[in-house]
């Protein structure tokens, strides 16, 4: 199938769903269905480094967190225009503050795309597991400069005013949910143009044998630069949002160990090779952590999580992509 | 106003002294990342494992925590064994290491930490010994017990694992699996045992570490999480699999550590470890005493 | 005339290990150049030096008549110096025919300027494939594939970066008598193509056969270097290597 085909296709199965999704007029079914949608498009990001390239990023937190700081950044400081801008220049910040949330997706893309590519640039000439720990570094000291810069709220963390409603289609909610429908859609043909083209290649030389690649001619840092910053700004772009969406934006939540656990185990356990690996892992892991944390408790829903990743990766290793990839096969030879 | 010595002065030696725990914590990574390349993100957990394996025969039955996990050392000898083998046989057999075992390794990290929080709960949770409150004091030096005690246990573990690694076969084993493999092979050992003995062990001193760290601070499950990044600062910033380099490493850390903490408050703390370890990666990944 | 490859004064070492302790050497364009030497004496450090997979503390390496000290590994194979590796190293996760991609699509596209086109690609692989006999397999993964197989395969992919040199490192190891020969057909079917090949190997058969000229390598020092049947009779290398 060619890519604007597809395109299409992905954009068409995102409009339905919304539709779908509209039907039963029940507002809790945006509030799970945007975190699942988020998180196709953190476990398709992070894949695009992990499952492509074979970097493992546990720092997802970090650029996701990145996203929804640069949001309350630009929210606060529209709130306190008056006190921070020289009067003269006051009205001309009134009229573009508070930014719309499109905007705040671009720069939040923006901001972890360059601090993905610092991270790169710093670390990448070193073998996979410096990159890896490097990462986990990078979370916890973003993690300690945030919880110490009162300006977007330290420890204590910073309201968010979410708008009632948004024109045209009902409540606010609604209105993120479709944007993040989007976000998702964008990622999805991303990383599936990515799969067929000569970056893709690329990437799967390096994941498969770095040195041969070198030697082959792919320029091996450049392409991983390439990498970490598009993972990064997709990840940054769905942080953005989610101040909005949870209306109070605490350093915990924003840096939790389970954006991490769960864009690695999503796309691990749906399959790395392909982009529909992490979006089958997220719609299977995702449902069930939401029925777990409803029915069980949050804290059963991680270990069942943590349990699976390990499951997956020691028998599945290609995930479920892989074992239907195994069974096709074995029924051809058969 | 005077500068602060005796404030400096406590917390330079607060620093050592933490530093040389430290340095018992970093010693099973040294071995399995430092000379045999097994990513073992997991460490930490194992060391807060040990550290809830002695509160729960301290509190129970009363026995000191350092006692604990000296008795049983086997039991944990075995369970690092025991991973080492999953680990082979998933991933290193299959080469695919790199990705998928330190998804394993993460996993086993998180999964430890629920299971931990799920029995034990977010409570802090702390041991009583004879030696926990007491301090010494030399003038203004003050020398807390329960500080000093786990520091001469860490640099007598730490000595112990040193002649270990220089006097015995299998420690010698394990120097030479890490320098050349391929040689090991052809002089008839199989460097297979030699590796899983030596995580078995590493495992043995991570819980042996935890022991050291309940008497230090009372724990709660997430505790471990900020020791990934001190274990693998250390071991970077010391020069893989050095081990008087990972003692230097650990004591600088613990200086510098003590001292922000002091001057700048706790909550900089987490990000000294995790900031060196950025600094040490992004410009002398070779270590202090680099090989 | 400049030699090709041009390697003056190069030093490499280990911590304190000295692994390459002033190779001077000089390749000719076309030549079929030998390089033998007991094992750990510094042929594959030479080599990875040379092609940029290791960086040398002292000494140049000139290619073309441009000075390779400092470029990248992948910047060397795009001015025409490719190598095979002495354990081959195929991308397992890819078919034959994709493994010859790679070279294709990021060094000879690189050069040409132009993008090749798809089905050009597909052309070129399965062209080369059938050079090395391997055309029937194209569209199996690696793991597959014979020893000798993997060795044609990591052959064909140094080929598929079409360069002006080649070096092929012991390829031939651990190989039967009938296999050796289709390896060494290969390689000289490339020379007479205009490629000049630096073999390195230990079957001094196939290393006397092959070579115009033969260069000895002993403890990181070159200490031979001319004439095969000269060589062969030097008293230092005939202890050094060759033995009674």
């Amino acid at each position: 199938m060619r890519m604007p085909l597809f395109t299409l296709i992905s954009i068409v199965v995102a409009i339905a769903v919304f539709m779908v999704t509209r039907l039963p007029n029940i507002e809790y079914l945006f509030v799970a269905g945007y975190t699942i949608v988020q998180y196709i498009v953190l476990a398709t990001a992070w894949n695009i480094l992990g499952g492509y390239c074979g970097y493992v990023n546990f720092g997802s937190a970090a650029f996701f967190a990145l996203g929804a700081y640069s949001t309350v950044t630009l929210a606060t400081f529209g709130l306190q225009v008056d006190e921070l801008v020289p009067e003269s220049l006051a009205p001309y910040f009134h009229l573009i503050f508070p930014l719309p949330i499109p905007v705040l997706i671009v720069i939040g893309g923006i901001v972890s795309g360059i601090v993905g590519f610092g991270t790169g640039y710093l670390t990448l000439r070193l073998r996979g597991a410096f990159f890896a720990i490097a990462t986990l570094a990078l979370s916890v000291v973003l993690a300690t400069l945030v919880v110490n810069w009162d300006f977007v709220g330290g420890s204590g963390g910073a309201y968010v005013v979410r708008p009632g409603k948004f024109p045209g289609l009902g409540s606010y909610m609604q209105y993120l949910f479709l944007l993040m429908l989007g976000l998702a859609v964008l990622s999805v043909v991303l990383a599936r143009w990515i799969e067929r083209s000569r970056l893709g290649y690329g990437f799967a030389a390096i994941r498969d044998d770095e040195m041969a690649a070198e030697a082959s001619g792919v320029p091996t840092l450049r392409l991983k630069l390439i990498a970490t910053t598009l993972s990064g700004a997709l990840m940054g772009m769905a942080g953005a949002p989610f101040p909005y969406y949870i209306g109070y934006l605490a350093p915990a939540s924003a840096f939790g160990l389970e954006y991490a656990v769960n864009s690695i185990a999503m796309p691990l356990i749906g399959g790395t090779t392909s982009w529909i690996g992490p979006v089958i892992g997220t719609i299977l892991l995702g449902t069930l952590q939401q029925v777990t944390t409803v029915t069980i408790s949050s804290a059963v829903n991680v270990l069942l999580v943590g349990v699976l990743l390990i499951a997956f990766v020691i028998i599945a290793p290609n995930g479920i992509v892989g074992l239907v990839q195994d069974r096709l096969r074995a029924r051809r030879k058969g | 106003m005077d500068f602060p010595f005796e404030l400096l002065i406590n917390a330079i030696i607060a620093g050592v002294l933490i530093g040389g725990f430290y340095a018992a914590v970093t010693a099973g990574i040294s071995i399995s990342f430092g000379m045999l390349d097994i990513v073992n993100i997991g460490h930490p957990a194992f060391v807060i494992l040990g550290s809830y394996i002695a509160y729960y025969f301290n509190i129970n039955y009363g026995v000191d925590p350092i006692l604990t996990c000296l008795i049983l050392s086997p039991i944990f000898y075995f369970l690092g064994t025991t991973i080492y083998q999953v680990y082979y046989l998933s991933f290193e057999k299959r080469g695919q290491q790199s990705l998928r075992g330190l998804a394993f390794f993460f996993g086993v990290l998180f999964v430890t930490e629920v299971l931990l929080l799920l029995a034990f709960g977010v409570d802090y949770r702390y041991v009583k010994t004879d030696y926990i409150g007491p301090s010494l004091q030399f003038g203004f030096i003050d020398l807390p017990l329960r500080m000093l005690v786990p520091c001469i246990g860490s640099l007598i573990l730490f000595a112990g694992l040193q002649l270990f690694i220089s006097n015995t076969f299998i420690g010698r084993a394990v120097l030479a699996v890490s320098q050349d493999q391929l040689a090991l092979q052809l002089m008839a050992v199989d460097p297979i045992r030699i590796k899983r003995i030596a995580f078995g062990i590493s495992i043995a001193v991570a819980a042996m570490a935890g022991a050291f760290l309940i008497i230090i601070q009372p724990v709660e499950p997430s505790v471990g999480r900020e020791y990934i990044g001190r274990v693998f600062a250390i071991c970077v910033l010391g020069g893989m699999g050095s081990m008087p380099g990972t003692l230097i490493a650990a004591i600088l850390l613990g200086v510098i550590e003590s001292i922000t903490s002091t001057f700048y408050g706790p909550s900089w703390a987490p990000a000294v470890s995790f900031g060196v370890l950025l600094l040490t990666l992004a410009f002398r990944p070779s270590g202090i005493l680099g090989r | 005339m400049t030699a090709l490859l041009q390697v003056q004064n190069l030093r490499k070492r280990f911590g304190g290990f000295v692994a390459l302790d002033g190779i001077n050497l000089d390749v000719q364009a076309g030549e079929r150049l030998g390089l033998i030497g007991p094992n750990g004496s510094g042929k594959s450090t030479l080599v990875n030096c040379i092609c940029g997979t290791l960086q040398n503390e002292q000494g140049t390496v000139h290619f073309d008549g441009q000075l390779m000290n400092g470029l990248a590994a992948h910047q060397r194979t795009h001015r025409g110096l490719s190598r095979s590796f002495q354990l081959p190293r195929p991308f397992p996760s890819m078919t034959l025919a994709e493994n010859l991609r790679i070279p294709m699509l990021y060094t000879v596209h690189h050069r040409s300027g132009t993008p090749l086109h798809a089905d050009n690609i597909d052309a070129r692989c399965h062209e080369l494939l059938q050079l090395v006999d391997l055309e029937k397999k194209a569209r199996h993964l690696p793991g597959d594939l014979t020893q000798v197989e993997m060795r044609k395969l990591e052959l064909a992919r140094a080929m598929a970066a079409e360069p002006k040199l080649l070096i092929a490192d012991e390829a031939m190891a651990g190989l039967s008598h009938a296999e050796i020969e289709d390896i060494l057909a290969l390689l000289m079917r490339l020379n007479q193509s205009g490629i000049t090949v630096i073999m390195i190997e230990h079957i001094m058969t196939a290393v006397m056969s092959f070579s115009q000229r033969l260069a000895v390598l002993v403890s990181g020092r070159k200490i031979a270097d001319g004439k095969p049947e000269d060589v062969v009779r030097d008293p230092e290398v005939v202890r050094a290597y060759l033995g009674e």
